[in-house]
């Protein structure tokens, strides 16, 4: 099972997105399987690490999560938007985090959200020390950033994937 | 516009709020683009048009075709979960260029950041302060650095004046 | 009734995004630096997507999504292949 679909999540993916293009029908099912499975296997000659999910009731959790992270954040940066770049009452700077994460799946996840939320962005991660640049628009909004994220996402990140 | 007739009015006025919210969020990305001063701040302006901006009108696009249709129409899927995986590949590439360029000294900086430690040399001290860099409006009754301290932070080999 | 306002919503979304995208034009010309050109053709590129989907929407024709979905495509790779040149290349300004 392993060697003929090594990425099954990635295949799956595949067929949907597949599905998704074309109207539904058997033979677009059968045709979009044969791709992602050949895909599967072009993948696995790359050797990504494969992602592992330990706890997939957490997802559901991290997703919301984030949904509404980025609803509150896009508000916020609109906020400030508007009040024009040379009010006071923001601060806008860079910050320095120190990440317990190693996996690299849950890397890029967490890269994913930090720069999908408007208000941080991700900027430099040394893979070695574990440390993580990010720029904040808003300094202020939160006084301490490495517990937010700690205690926001990676304990969920950590949740599943480690 | 005949085919919009065929849609319930609730339906209309639901369409219709999704789609006015995603442009004017879009909107807003852009008059972020024109009013930030620097280039760190800028990088946050169209997030809001790549997140919540695409996302209500794939969303109002998406309702609008399956109920004109009376089939579920979910092709336009295909760009929300693109525009989920891309924008941050983009804005993280973008981010760390303009990092590097900003401490490329031959090229000139209009901005301090914080210089890069390599792995290794940095010891058991932790995460730095680095809330004093940037080109800032800093006030200084908010946060602990006055400008003397930020100047301290620098490391002189790394990073010059642009003044000098 | 309900073609009138959806008239109205996609006249002014539509209205929106070319003012958005002449915004972003404008800081594409002017950018200070290099990176804030590339930024702003991101952004663009974004906007032109959103304004295909819109324009479809009041079209009634599903083929301004395959439009959409092209320009989505070539926005990444171009953004991608400049943000890796910026950093990459021995840039003289």
């Amino acid at each position: 099972m392993t060697r003929l679909i090594p990425h099954p999540l990635m295949s799956a993916a595949l067929v949907f997105v597949w599905l998704l293009l074309t109207r539904f029908s058997l033979g677009h099912l059968v045709l979009g399987t044969a791709i992602a499975i050949l895909a599967g296997w072009v993948v696995n000659r790359l050797h990504p690490p494969t992602p592992r999910i330990r706890r997939w009731g957490a997802i559901p959790r991290l997703a919301a999560l984030v949904v509404w992270d980025i609803l509150k954040s896009n508000i916020a940066v609109a906020r400030i938007l508007l009040l024009g770049p040379g009010h006071p009452s923001y601060h806008s700077g860079f910050v320095e985090l120190e990440l317990r994460l190693r996996d690299q799946n849950a890397l890029a996840l967490l890269a994913i959200i930090l720069s999908a939320t408007p208000g941080t962005a991700w900027l430099e991660y040394e893979a070695e020390d574990g440390y993580l640049l990010l720029h904040v628009l808003d300094l202020r909004s939160e006084d301490d950033w490495q517990t937010l994220i700690r205690d926001r996402y990676e304990t969920l990140l950590m949740e599943i994937f480690e | 516009m005949r085919h919009l007739e065929q849609l319930p009015p609730v339906a209309a006025i639901i369409i219709a709020l999704f789609v006015v919210l995603g442009s004017t969020l879009a909107l807003l990305g852009s008059i972020g683009l024109f009013r930030l001063k620097s280039f760190y701040q800028r990088l946050h302006a169209p997030t809001m048009a790549y997140s919540y901006g695409t996302l209500l009108i794939v969303v109002g696009s998406m309702a609008m075709f399956s109920l004109i249709e009376k089939r579920p129409v979910l092709h336009e899927l295909v760009i929300g979960i693109f525009m989920l995986i891309t924008p941050p590949v983009t804005l993280l590439m973008l981010g760390r260029a303009a990092l590097r360029r900003d401490r490329d000294t031959k090229l000139g900086h209009d901005e301090l950041v914080p210089p890069r430690i390599p792995p290794g040399e940095r010891g058991k001290k932790g995460p730095r302060d680095v809330s004093g860099y940037g080109e800032g409006m800093l006030d200084k009754s908010v946060l602990p650095h006055t400008k003397a301290e930020t100047r301290e932070l620098r490391d002189p080999d790394d990073l010059h004046d642009p003044t000098d | 009734m309900s073609a009138m306002i959806l008239e109205y919503a996609l006249t002014y979304a539509q209205i929106a995004m070319i003012l958005a995208l002449g915004i972003a034009c404008w800081r594409m010309l002017r950018g200070p630096r290099a990176q804030d050109r590339v930024l702003a053709l991101d952004t663009m590129y974004v906007q032109a997507m959103l304004l295909f989907l819109l324009i479809g929407m009041g079209n009634g024709n599903v083929f301004f999504f395959e439009g959409a979905l092209v320009i989505a495509v070539l926005g990444f790779v171009t953004t991608v292949c400049a943000a890796k040149f910026l950093m990459r290349g021995e840039v003289i300004e």
